[in-house]
């Protein structure tokens, strides 16, 4: 992690760090799974979420996020490695004997019992009957907001609600661990965002373990502790959210979370921890070096839209880019524009609109940016 | 029906064509029930020949039937190989068309047509290739030989029936039902059979039929004890005339009515179950 991070980073990496040293309460060891015996769609998996924790395993499709939520519920078998439940091995352990809570992408209720039925039913198999399990169940949906839908059946009811009946099922017998496999995915934007809040805080106020799986970037910012970037059946990187954007350990992580300016440039040499690096045209860069960063060579520069800001006047300790603008658009709140400089693609660059620049395509513009909103990345 | 179900702007060509399709149709459907105007009319009759105009109807045939001991115990051996029959094929059936609709069963188009064979093989060389087999096992001339090659014959509409439900049924319901504490057996009893039970009760009404109307293999593989009442009609209407047959078959044809209504009326259920 970058030394040179501002002072409010530096305490919230240390925060993730202590967080590191406490016990985990699931752990992956060496996991790897292959369907054919030569492909690997999960390839060495070393992953610990810790107790009370929501952690996000966030990638594209086939990334392997979702097969390895899959053996952690059991439903999967890891074809090398371990995986440990409170310190236990649950490789052969079926999914019934697990104890785990999982709520499947399309809610996966039981279309012949009624809401209340689809809620009582991991009761019955832990013992739970008459009042108790009434109690129960009443509480459970109460807590999602559903305590008057108990005697309807599922296709009786909205996609948001049914999301919210397979939450209740999955509560319901205190589980200690919770799965969640693109439980919004099939939800509007709206109701998408007011269920995020939702789920995260109940997840908080129960004081339960979540792994939650997601490709949707924006949901796993908004309700991670920690988020596994997986990409080719591997963690790219694990970190907090803040950590993730701030601090991308590689290319693809830069480039999926969030937008980013992936721009090649050349090191030539390194001056006091920075690296100073020229682009195509000539126009020198410079960024805080990475303990990686080797003195020369090819390399790429990550810098994000929002990070530019346009500015006459000759601002220490910045970056320079100038250039014709090719596109731009006003979306309210900020001007997206496009500038063509020395790198192969044009740089885009959000511009706040309060800043009411006269700014049309085709005209000459040079952006700027701190030295410490750069980020070096390995070509 | 001056319009016939055709847009506003259709000329006396499309007219001309619409009315011979639905004249056709109407034949052929006449043509179909036809057989049934001719056999429950009679079976009222109060004189003792096949004969219309019919002057006086009555239920003489009908008490007739259900006096006659013969005709009785062709009906109580129906009714039994068909449960026995109906009860086997949907057990084995349904097993079959789950473990067909497994994501790795190997060979799954051969073995689907394997078990659907009994349907297309001529059912004289089944009849014949049944009774030199079960003869072989001393089980020619037995009610068990009868269910057994019944159930044969019957197993494949409940194959089908059950297949078409679970290509519909999600998979993910069971891992769900095993995620939240059900064994694989408890999770196939509470959510699986639940959900696909109007396929396996619309192949069992199927399975039923199947054997309460099949004459051929009975004829092979029955003596005069397990008779069944497609046997005892067929060798009535041999042997001597009599409108008792027509009384039996009203009957059977009431039965198989009362059976595919409950098929369309579960069928129509489970579709109001799934929106």
């Amino acid at each position: 992690m970058s030394a040179v991070a501002s002072a409010s980073f530096r305490v919230r990496v240390g925060d993730a760090d202590a967080i590191m040293d406490a016990t985990s309460f699931v752990r992956f060891e060496g996991v790897r799974k292959s369907y054919d015996g030569k492909q690997f769609v999960v390839d060495d998996l070393n992953l610990a979420v810790r107790k009370g924790e929501f952690l996000t395993m966030l990638g594209p499709s086939g990334s392997g996020k979702t097969t390895s939520l899959m053996m952690l519920g059991g439903f999967e078998a890891p074809t090398f490695g371990h995986i440990f439940l409170d310190d236990e091995p649950v490789e052969r352990l079926p999914p019934e004997k697990r104890n785990i809570g999982f709520v499947f992408q399309n809610y996966a209720l039981f279309p012949h019992m009624t809401v209340a039925e689809n809620v009582a039913f991991p009761l019955r198999y832990r013992g739970i009957k008459g009042r108790a399990a009434a109690g129960r169940i009443a509480k459970a949906l109460a807590m999602v907001h559903l305590g008057h839908l108990g005697e309807r059946k599922p296709s009786q009811l909205s996609g948001g609600q049914q999301q919210r009946v397979a939450l209740a099922r999955a509560l319901v017998f205190d589980p200690t661990l919770v799965l969640m496999d693109e439980p919004l995915g099939a939800l509007d934007k709206q109701l998408r965002e007011h269920m995020q809040v939702e789920i995260k805080q109940l997840q908080r106020m129960l004081g339960i373990t979540m792994v939650y799986v997601t490709h949707d970037q924006g949901e796993a910012l908004t309700m991670s502790d920690r988020i596994a970037v997986f990409n080719d059946g591997r963690i790219q990187q694990l970190a907090t959210p803040e950590v993730l954007y701030e601090q991308p350990a590689n290319r693809f992580v830069a480039g999926f979370i969030g937008e980013n300016n992936l721009i090649p440039a050349h090191v030539t040499r390194i001056e006091n921890g920075t690296a100073v690096m020229a682009l195509g045209d000539g126009t020198i860069l410079r960024a805080p070096a990475a303990t990686a960063t080797r003195s020369s060579g090819a390399s790429t520069l990550a810098i994000r839209p929002e990070r530019f800001f346009v500015d006459t006047g000759d601002t220490p300790e910045t970056n320079r880019l100038s250039g014709t603008v090719s596109e731009l658009f006003y979306l309210g709140d900020h001007l997206r524009i496009a500038v063509d400089v020395g790198a192969e693609k044009p740089i885009v660059a959000r511009i706040p609109a309060l800043q009411r620049l006269p700014l049309a395509c085709g005209d000459t513009i040079a952006l700027r940016c701190h030295v410490h909103d750069c980020r070096l990345l390995e070509a | 029906m001056p319009e016939m179900g055709l847009p506003h702007y259709a000329g006396t060509r499309e007219r001309v064509t619409r009315f011979a399709l639905i004249a056709g149709v109407t034949l052929v459907l006449a043509f179909l029930v036809a057989p049934l105007f001719i056999v429950v009319p009679l079976s009222f009759n109060n004189d003792p020949f096949f004969s219309f105009p019919i002057h006086t109807y009555s239920l003489r045939w009908f008490r007739d039937f259900f006096s006659n001991t013969r005709w009785i115990a062709a009906l109580e051996n129906s009714v039994v190989t068909a449960v026995f029959t109906t009860v086997i094929a949907s057990t084995l059936g349904t097993m079959a068309a789950l473990g067909l609709a497994r994501p790795n069963f190997p060979c799954r188009r051969a073995v689907m047509a394997l078990l659907i064979s009994p349907m297309i093989v001529p059912i004289v060389i089944v009849a014949v290739g049944d009774y030199l087999l079960f003869g072989f096992f001393g089980l020619t001339n037995t009610r068990t030989g009868l269910v057994l090659a019944h159930t044969a014959l019957a197993a494949p509409f409940v194959v089908i029936t059950v297949s078409a439900t679970l290509s519909t049924y999600d998979p993910v319901l069971t891992r769900a039902a095993r995620s939240l504490g059900a064994s694989p057996l408890a999770a196939f009893r509470r959510v699986t059979l639940p959900v696909i039970l109007p396929g396996v009760v619309a192949g069992a009404v199927f399975a039923f039929a199947t054997s309460f109307d099949e004459v051929v293999v009975a004829l092979f593989m029955t003596s005069a004890e397990q008779r069944t009442l497609p046997v005892q009609m067929f060798s009535g209407i041999r042997d001597q005339i009599n409108p008792t047959i027509m009384a039996a078959a009203t009957l059977l044809l009431a039965l198989s009515t009362a059976l595919f209504v409950t098929v369309a009326w579960l069928s129509a259920r489970a579709r109001r179950v799934k929106t």
